[in-house]
């Protein structure tokens, strides 16, 4: 493939809670709810930000990155399943506010989790066919979990950008797969605030069965084994699943531990593979392989072989934010459940 | 706010475009149609700029008596910052602590929500700073 990655870029929100906090309100043991789900804090967005400001900064971080004219973007395409608005895109506000716009296509996809990384598979089409000189993929969620359900010890917020392009290319795409059936483990109906999940079935027929069928797949189609990889980023609702995933494909924790960045910040939804693949990118080096597969519930998951480039050693990294300088912050940002609740918008006010 | 002002005036909230006076070199956030300095002699001679997005803190207050598009971050800091160009403008500063603040302190523009209308309404974004590493 002509196209790849030219640069990428990163936010994660800087307030955190822990699940010892959520425990303590809803009357479970939220330390060994913690452990059993591998999370030890989850980000928080600030009650000014949404999936618009989130795609807005990893946004700005690429394009600083790549050093290049944002008139020369020819598509912006942003998954999340918590777009602000259900009718308006969150796609046109990041063209205009990285001066992208107009001479240009927008549009916001959804796919569960996967969004992120569908939205990359389209920048890269575009861009092979020669049709767009550059394309920006972004994931990013402000993740809803209902009052007293599991998932509010996981659903966070972050997202990253990606700028695909045919020059000066950091990460070579060696190959795509793609994984895709009816499966409903998890759902948000139209209209609905929180969304409702099939509780064990998210497991073996869900992400399991896709993640490591694409996975697997992929390695065949490239002739590759888990020992050929540098690193693998998988799609990490907790942190038990993928490290299981990794586990039966072959992969060890070394492989893993770089892209798997839930345990500390909690489950990005369609920011979790596009996050974990910036970690993964802002310590590879040259010749580095990785493989990448994300699940998005629904289902389906997008796996993607890796290279990095020679052009890394010239990339300018540090003009944007490492995701491990944004992960890591003062006790002050750990927040209480009331602090919590207030943020999200999870107190019915008067008028609401 | 006026939905269809807040529209006409993105470029500047959203990418702190201002404009720069090409007779004396003076950079105006907002925007200035005439350059008050060089007064006719500016006239056609104002050019766009977006600048960088960085600077400091000249002067910066607490406010606990929130507007209410504000009260969700009650107390929180409010600053006049002067761009790295020259040109000083009012923002919230966030990801910073109160203890944190002080006169100096370098910052860099970050894209947030300002406010909405209503929970049917539409939503506007715009700069705030935030503290860079020194």
């Amino acid at each position: 493939m002509k196209a790849g990655i030219v640069s990428y870029g990163a936010y994660v929100p800087k307030y955190r809670i822990r699940p010892e906090e959520i425990g303590r309100v809803w009357g479970e043991d939220g330390a060994t709810r913690g452990k059993g789900l591998g999370i030890m804090s989850k980000s928080i967005p600030s009650p000014d930000e949404d999936v618009i400001t989130i795609a807005v900064e990893a946004a700005r971080s690429a394009l600083l990155r790549a050093g290049i004219d944002p008139q020369d973007i020819g598509a912006i395409y942003t998954g999340s399943e918590s777009h602000p608005y259900a009718v308006k895109p969150t796609s046109s506000v990041v063209a205009e506010a990285i001066l992208a716009a107009p001479d240009m296509t927008a549009a916001d996809y959804e796919f569960a989790c996967k969004a992120g990384t569908a939205a990359l598979q389209n920048v890269l089409g575009l861009v092979n066919t020669g049709w767009i000189k550059y394309g920006m993929a972004i994931g990013a969620d402000t993740s809803q979990g209902a009052p007293g359900d599991p998932l509010e010890y996981s659903a966070s917020a972050g997202g990253a950008a990606f700028i695909a392009g045919t020059e000066r290319i950091i990460a070579k795409i060696n190959g795509m797969y793609s994984y895709t059936t009816d499966t409903p483990d998890f759902w948000r109906r139209e209209g609905q605030a929180y969304p409702s999940h099939g509780g064990r079935f998210t497991g073996e027929p869900a992400y399991f069965k896709h993640v490591l069928t694409a996975a697997r797949r992929m390695m065949e189609l490239e002739g590759t084994e888990a020992k050929d990889y540098d690193y693998v980023v998988l799609h990490q609702p907790n942190g038990k699943f993928p490290r299981r995933a990794a586990a039966k494909l072959g992969f060890t924790d070394e492989q893993l531990a770089p892209g798997l960045l839930t345990p500390r910040i909690g489950n990005t939804y369609s920011g979790a593979v596009p996050l974990g693949l910036s970690a993964v990118l802002d310590i590879a080096k040259p010749g580095d392989r990785i493989l990448v597969t994300s699940f998005g519930s629904g289902a389906g998951s997008d796996a993607f072989d890796i290279s990095v480039t020679d052009e890394m050693e010239r990339f300018n990294r540090s003009a944007g934010p490492l995701v491990e300088d944004m992960i890591n912050v003062p006790e002050e940002y750990y927040v209480d459940y009331a602090t919590y609740v207030k943020f999200r918008g999870k107190i019915r006010r008067k008028g609401d | 706010m006026n939905m269809p002002r807040f529209w006409r005036e993105k470029q500047g909230r959203y990418n702190l475009v201002g404009n720069r006076c090409t007779n004396c070199g003076t950079y105006y956030f907002p925007k200035r149609d005439i350059c008050p300095k060089c007064h006719r002699k500016s006239i056609g001679k104002m050019e766009e700029v977006r600048f960088k997005g960085t600077g400091k803190v000249v002067s910066w207050t607490i406010v606990h008596d929130a507007h209410p598009d504000y009260k969700d971050m009650r107390p929180y800091i409010m600053a006049i910052i002067e761009l790295e160009e020259g040109p000083r403008l009012t923002g919230q500063i966030v990801d910073c602590s109160l203890d944190e603040i002080h006169t100096g302190m370098r910052v860099r523009d970050t894209f947030r929500k300002l406010s909405e209308d209503g929970k049917d309404g539409v939503i506007f974004y715009g700069y705030k700073f935030r503290p860079v590493k020194e």
